[in-house]
């Protein structure tokens, strides 16, 4: 009986503690990404950066007032456990959803939250997506409630595309990527596009593994290195790019890499274990060392905070920085009511502050991209990725109105 | 086509050796003391953070050789206090208990070196390449991690076939009582039977370390395929693991070296209609594509035909 009323109060001061900030009014942002097994270490990279955002909003006094609460919601990368989860965000009173990683995460997010405000006219949920990034998303099955706040493969592509076409060293292109949807996406604007931006080029491979289950990438460095490729295309993340990338350094395979996720964590790691300065090349939303003064103060306080994963993702900065000025230009925090301020919002990008906007047709934000390469920095660039020493180059930038591409979307509004 | 094959082969064999790094320690608890060791991918693991960390203060070599004996002390806490509890209660019992473990180890891992990879570098000393063939490099890491395959199947077998110590174990698991009457301390034996078990895994942690990712995660990645080794090598057949991990090893890398699909053989698809429109995509698949299924397809089949395994030496 003592050890159960000990419990008892136990509990009730568990809930005490957890209620009393958590007051009606606070801007409740659900942070739907994998908190646990394989892809767990980017997804708490994404919850660090949202509780750092918010205690630093908080700290300038909140937002219209109103104090930014993050709330971490485990989907263990997966669509039905995501929906589970947003679910019970809603039950506690989340209106705004924030999730990042995984395409098909995404798009079920995304029919979800478009199904729910139809069914309950009165809720208004809005998903806000930072790097899910299958253009169907904003193509085809576009949503009011949702915006994409990273370039989308196809977006990306064009902007990587343009770059290769002014590199006449480029002849024979090989495309290796992860075999599921984001994946095939990427392998199939990559033929289509170069074949319309560079018909000489060939394209001497393009190969699907499946995902997260490889160990042993030699046989595959083994056939990019048979098919004389210089150059090779890949979208892969996390262990398959670093596995890739040590396996193609361990057999001195000689080509340039240009990828979409080099940058992700672990990356660096990989590439410097492979020795491969200035031969692997990124496009991506930004990258430190761009001499952006506001930009480098916020890598050095989150740096300072977060000392064991220094990893900044610009596209988080960005989505919630264009929240909170719509939230402040609406004075409201109902998503029915700031989303009109995001649709068309001008916007300086975190990186750089170069002119970004999003666009009312899809929902889909198109700003400056970087092509960076990863090797040693300059003695005047502060910022190494991973400790490793090595840190991102910018070798070429497309300035955001270079990288628009139409949309199919036909947007259904409310009302 | 000779080139390939050639590269193939020798990724094949260097990609085998080290999965029967791995998977040794596993057919060493499992044919000696008769439990399967479902925790042996995260001891593995282990075995790569301590290597990692001694790596960083004493060297790569202190770290070959503390790594083991630490995750040997580890597994033989784990066996005294808590598998020995458990044996009693039979081999239903023994699984989730080693099952339980691989998450316990997982989330200890996770809160001492957090989720990212770490930084865990080939030593300087076979920072090279050992030898070129058709323009690609092959590391003397790899030559390096081969040479301590063979020595530890040979020196297993030596131990197991051709010593006292051998003789005792494997006298152990069939009849313990009359072990234990002639004068042996049974549950010390199998104590140090699981220590040594892990501590091979833990060998193969420190090193597959440097050469694949050394995250928290990697149990699990590793985990499923060291099973198949087993199996098809015939539970508890040392021989049977070594020429199964070779196996793989090719099978894996040939497969991935050929585009071939059933289309390319047969000319396009026969189907026509609906049937067509769902089968056309096995059709064009392609043999590369599938390589990293083959394995448990191999499973599969051996388990149909032949459940003792290649060389196992009975159905248990």
């Amino acid at each position: 009986m003592k050890k159960l009323v000990a419990s008892t109060v136990l509990a009730l001061s568990v809930i005490g503690a957890s209620v009393v900030p958590a007051a009606a009014d606070n801007i409740k942002i659900g942070y739907v990404d994998p908190l646990s097994g394989g892809a767990a270490s980017i997804g708490q990279i994404g919850l660090n950066q949202l509780n750092f955002i918010a205690d630093t909003a908080n700290k300038n006094g909140g937002i219209n007032g109103e104090q930014v609460e993050v709330i971490g919601y485990d989907n263990q990368i997966n669509p039905q456990t995501s929906l589970v989860q947003v679910q019970k965000a809603i039950d506690e009173g989340v209106r705004i959803i924030i999730q990042g990683n995984g395409s098909s995460v995404g798009s079920a997010i995304e029919g979800f939250v478009a199904k729910y405000n139809r069914r309950n006219p009165d809720a208004h949920i809005v998903y806000l997506n930072y790097g899910a990034i299958d253009p169907v998303m904003t193509n085809d099955n576009c949503s009011y409630w949702h915006f994409g706040f990273d370039a989308n493969t196809n977006v990306k592509m064009a902007a990587l595309t343009n770059f290769i076409k002014q590199r006449a060293e480029i002849k024979k292109v090989y495309l290796i990527n992860q075999d599921y949807s984001f994946g095939h996406a990427v392998a199939d604007t990559a033929v289509s596009m170069l074949k319309e931006k560079r018909p000489d080029i060939e394209i001497v491979g393009n190969e699907f593994h499946p995902l997260v289950k490889i160990t042993d990438f030699s046989p595959y460095i083994a056939k990019i290195k048979a098919s004389g490729a210089d150059t090779v295309i890949t979208s892969n993340w996390g262990q398959d790019f670093s596995l890739l990338i040590k396996a193609a350094g361990q057999s001195g395979l000689d080509v340039n890499w240009y990828t979409y996720y080099a940058g992700a964590a672990g990356g660096p790691t990989a590439i410097k274990q492979a020795d491969m300065a200035g031969r692997v090349f990124q496009i991506n939303e930004g990258i430190s060392n761009l001499g952006y003064e506001p930009a480098e103060n916020t890598a050095r306080e989150y740096g300072a905070r977060y000392k064991d994963a220094p990893v900044l993702f610009p596209r988080i900065f960005n989505t919630t920085a264009m929240l909170f000025k719509a939230i402040e230009a609406a004075g409201s925090q109902d998503p029915a009511d700031f989303i009109p301020k995001l649709e068309g919002m001008k916007y300086a990008s975190f990186s750089a502050g170069g002119d970004s906007f999003m666009r009312k047709d899809d929902h889909q934000l198109f700003q400056p991209l970087y092509i960076s390469s990863f090797g040693p920095l300059a003695s005047d660039k502060a910022f190494d990725e991973e400790h490793t020493g090595w840190g991102w180059n910018k070798v070429g930038e497309i300035a955001a109105k270079d990288t628009v591409v139409p949309t199919t979307c036909k947007m259904k509004r409310p009302g | 086509m000779f080139e390939i094959l050639f590269i193939s082969t020798i990724n094949g064999v260097l990609y085998g050796m080290l999965l029967f790094l791995m998977a040794s320690g596993l057919t060493v608890i499992f044919s000696m003391m008769g439990v399967l060791n479902l925790a042996h991918a995260s001891f593995y693991m282990l075995g790569a953070f301590f290597g990692f960390e001694i790596t960083l203060h004493m060297g790569f070599w202190a770290g070959l050789v503390f790594a083991p004996l630490i995750v040997a002390g580890i597994g033989m806490v784990v066996e005294r206090y808590g598998l020995r509890h458990v044996h009693r209660h039979g081999h239903v019992a023994e699984l989730l208990f080693t099952f339980g473990l691989t998450f316990v180890i997982q989330e200890v891992v996770e809160m001492v070196w957090g989720k990212l990879p770490v930084d865990y570098r080939v030593p300087a000393s076979l920072d090279f390449s050992a030898f070129t063939v058709f323009a690609t490099t092959y590391p003397a890491f790899k030559i390096f991690a081969l040479l301590v395959s063979v020595v530890i199947f040979l020196a297993l077998l030596m131990v197991i076939r051709r010593t006292r110590i051998g003789l005792i174990v494997q006298a152990a698991l069939s009849h313990p009582d009359m072990v234990g009457m002639l004068g042996h301390n049974v549950d010390r034996v199998f104590m140090l039977v699981f220590g040594v078990g892990v501590a091979l895994a833990a060998v193969a942690g420190v090193i597959a370390g440097p050469v694949l990712v050394t995250q928290s995660n990697m149990a699990g990645l590793l985990g499923p395929i060291l099973f198949v080794v087993v199996v098809v090598g015939g539970l508890g057949s040392l021989g049977g693991a070594f020429v199964a991990s070779l196996l793989i090893g090719l099978v894996q890398t040939y497969a991935v070296a050929f585009n071939i699909s059933l289309a390319d053989v047969f000319g396009s698809s026969p189907l026509s209609g609906d049937v067509a429109f769902y089968l056309d995509d096995l059709w064009n698949v392609t043999v590369a594509q599938v390589a990293p299924i083959l394995p448990y397809l191999l499973l599969v089949l051996i388990l149909i035909f032949r459940p003792r395994g290649l060389m196992g030496t009975n159905n248990r």
